[in-house]
């Protein structure tokens, strides 16, 4: 009987193992877990987690698919609507997406969407991927600038209307924040670089190194000979708190910290040119998904102590709950309602300390969590390391400062519209990040997808006139 | 791939490429750097951009074997290639008719210096170049320093070329006499603090060009760090040139050495494993 039964645990590798390597912690299902997993759905008739999708996916579809052990029709199904399902199916917050919506997440658990995604994703890599049949070859051409999610997303389906699509990447490898972002233990590298081979194979061209408002900017792309242009540039600019000796060595930023250690290979330094240096104290500042990422990474370059420092309580944290239970699990200690004021070092200018505050929590503040109050009087000195300041990014300003006309908002994100991202210049679109300030994977593809569609639409007008 | 179309051996440890990056040259201007990342496995390291032909669409790089990533770059051969080249990156350096400007290169500093020498004599400027180094063995582009500065000053700390001394000295002098209105420095960061510090209480506008560490030069990261003024700012985007009088030297000094253990690893690994003559596979 569907929905009767308890949804199939993941399968993950223990703890003490794992945190000490960067292979995958989460192994996903086989193919029993997964057909058993699938006989939960019930298949409803008017499907409430299509309507948690960002990207729309036919779940019930492809979960049908799964039961019927069709899984090539269960891949076809995913990758109509996703174009990176085995990333979406690792990193998406299914739980207060598709699966918060699923009827049988109503009395019990909600069927595990997220987990079969990533076994079918998984399969379809290993018999190896088809390609889908693409709209006739089409003249006009698009430019995507940022190669993360967002511009991934809108490329792959710009192609497979048959537009010409070039990607513009300022790295050297294409993926954004699922190269240098997200740890490989929770999303191998080898797993985004062949998505993004599909992509390619959709006939997108991506080219590395090549920083749009440096080698050329917005304008100069459509005076070259493109038609539209998508900006997906992300939130690529690191907030600092601007506390007295922030600046110390052993102070990185998360995007530094998880840079040198996931895109550079850090943690396999020397024979990867770029180091990484982590104390035996880390102290991981903020508690979003981004801070877990950073605490568990410490662990695994050698920390013996990885703290997660927040100025809220563990209610308001906004790390997903997994996230959060991972880290726990790896050892990962939280200092809640507390927060550094200051940071002390040597006489080399490498930090030593750091100087915590302690909060109480107040009334709801405009993002509805209790704000934190600072307690006068509780400040106290802890050792420390190293430290990550993880609390949040901004919009990198390199694509914005240098296209004239292109309205922005008061934080500097790039004002577009919600359901076509479509800027304040005509053939100008953007998404993702640098619209609505950090915010997850599936979001910023759910916007290119979007905006992919908003861009035919604008083309094929062209034609018209 | 960026093809390496010409390489010199300047001076002990000190090299010139110039590589064939059509979309870089066509758009760089003085003052501004690139990123590179030799092969798959390495670091990347900024340089600045000595030199650009908008015409061959090369740019030209000088770089001082300092560490492990630049030791393995100066091992390639003109006819190879580099893996990742992006730029140009970093704002431009603010060129206009100031007057008299001083422009001064300190060590491999001579070749960031060069294109911005050019750019002001371009303009209009009077420009009075120092270059100095360690000895005349370390000195490079006397020639073309000449071409694009209207006098041409040298020192060496041992006096075998030019005024026995530092460019600062030099610097002294040229103030005594002359009217400048601003001053640009290159070169090793205890040469620019001093340079700052001499022209501080003269209250002459003293560019220098910061060479922090970096890994994307994109303002993604935040390694570059730097304090200036009240402020910090990001070398890589907001520089990197700052003014010399606004620039926290302390820190910069600091922060450069932050990986020092990790780069003497690093050389170690260079020297026992690169250059295709590892041993280490041998036991």
């Amino acid at each position: 009987m569907p929905g009767k039964i308890g949804r199939v645990p993941m399968p993950s590798q223990d703890p003490a193992e794992r945190k000490k390597g960067f292979s995958e912690v989460a192994l996903g299902y086989t193919a029993e877990m997964a057909a058993q997993e699938a006989s939960r759905c019930l298949n409803c008739k008017v499907p409430q987690c299509v309507k948690g999708c960002p990207v729309e996916i036919n779940i019930p579809g492809f979960i049908k698919a799964i039961s019927d052990n069709d899984l090539a029709q269960a891949a076809k199904i995913l990758k109509d609507k996703n174009n990176l399902p085995a990333v979406c199916g690792r990193v998406c917050p299914q739980e207060s997406q598709c699966e918060a919506k699923c009827i049988v997440g109503i009395k019990g658990e909600p069927v595990a969407i997220g987990r079969l995604e990533r076994f079918v994703a998984d399969w379809e890599r290993e018999q190896g991927v088809s390609l889908p049949e693409k709209a006739p070859g089409k003249e006009q051409k698009v430019a995507i600038v940022g190669s993360g999610p967002a511009g991934l997303t809108a490329a792959a389906d710009l192609a497979k209307l048959g537009y010409q699509v070039t990607v513009f990447e300022a790295l050297h490898t294409p993926g954004g924040v699922l190269m240098y972002g997200i740890p490989e233990f929770r999303l191998p590298k080898a797993i985004v670089q062949q998505e993004i081979d599909y992509i390619r194979q959709l006939g997108v061209d991506i080219q590395v190194d090549a920083v749009v408002g440096k080698f050329a900017s917005v304008d100069e792309l459509l005076a070259e000979g493109y038609d539209a242009v998508f900006i997906g540039t992300g939130a690529g600019l690191p907030n600092f708190m601007n506390i007295p000796g922030e600046n110390l060595n052993g102070i990185y930023s998360a995007n530094e910290f998880l840079t040198r250690t996931n895109l550079m290979k850090a943690y396999q330094f020397p024979e990867y040119g770029t180091p990484i240096k982590v104390g035996k104290r880390v102290a991981v500042i903020g508690a979003g998904n981004v801070a877990m990422d950073a605490a568990r990474t410490a662990l695994r370059l050698g920390a013996e102590e990885s703290y997660i420092i927040y100025r809220r309580s563990e209610a308001e944290m906004p790390a997903r709950h997994e996230e959060i239970e991972h880290a726990r699990e790896e050892g990962v200690q939280f200092k809640l309602l507390t927060s550094p004021v200051a940071y002390k070092g040597d006489e080399n200018g490498n930090v030593t300390s750091m100087v915590l505050q302690r909060f109480e929590l107040g009334e709801p503040d405009a993002s509805g969590r209790r704000s934190p109050i600072p307690i006068p009087g509780s400040e106290y000195e802890q050792k420390i390391d190293t430290v990550v300041v993880a609390i949040g990014q901004g919009p990198n300003p390199l694509v914005p400062r240098t296209t004239p006309g292109l309205v922005l908002t008061r934080k500097g994100n790039i004002q577009a519209d919600e359901e076509t991202g479509q800027t304040s210049r005509e053939g100008i679109f953007a998404g993702g990040d640098i619209v609505t300030g950090a915010a997850t994977v599936i979001l910023a593809m759910g916007a290119g997808k979007r905006a992919a569609r908003a861009i035919d639409k604008y083309l094929q007008s062209l034609c018209k006139d | 791939m960026f093809s390496i179309v010409r390489k010199e051996n300047l001076a002990a440890n000190l090299y010139l490429f110039e590589v064939e990056a059509g979309r870089i040259a066509g758009k760089a201007e003085a003052g501004q750097f690139i990123i590179v990342r030799q092969d798959e496995k390495a670091e990347r390291i900024p340089l600045t951009i000595a030199d650009f032909s908008r015409e061959k669409g090369t740019i030209t790089l000088i770089f001082q074997v300092v560490g492990a990533s630049t030791s393995k770059l100066s091992e390639l051969e003109a006819g190879e290639h580099i893996l990742d080249m992006v730029g140009p990156l970093g704002v431009p350096s603010e060129i206009e008719n100031y007057g008299t400007v001083v422009c001064i290169g300190g060590g491999v500093g001579i070749a960031p210096i060069h294109p911005i020498a050019r750019a002001l004599k371009g303009a209009g400027n009077r420009v009075i170049s120092i270059i100095g180094a360690r000895n005349k063995e370390l000195l490079f582009w006397r020639e073309e320093m000449r071409a694009v500065s209207d006098e041409l000053l040298i020192a060496t700390d041992d006096g075998s070329e030019g005024r026995k001394g530092f460019v600062t000295d030099v610097l002294k002098e040229v103030l005594e006499k002359e009217e400048v209105t601003q001053i640009w420095a290159i070169g090793p960061m205890i040469m620019m603090k001093n340079v700052a510090e001499a022209t501080k209480e003269k209250g002459i506008k003293t560019i220098v060009s910061l060479n922090p560490i970096m890994v994307d030069g994109t303002g993604m990261c935040g390694a570059c760090r730097v304090g200036v003024g009240e402020e910090t700012k990001f070398a890589c985007v907001d520089g990197p040139e700052f003014d010399g009088h606004q620039v926290d030297w302390e820190l910069a000094l600091q922060r450069s050495r932050f990986f020092r253990a990790e780069e003497q690893q690093s050389m170690e690994h260079h020297q026992r494993c690169g250059g295709g003559a590892c041993r280490c596979r041998e036991k």
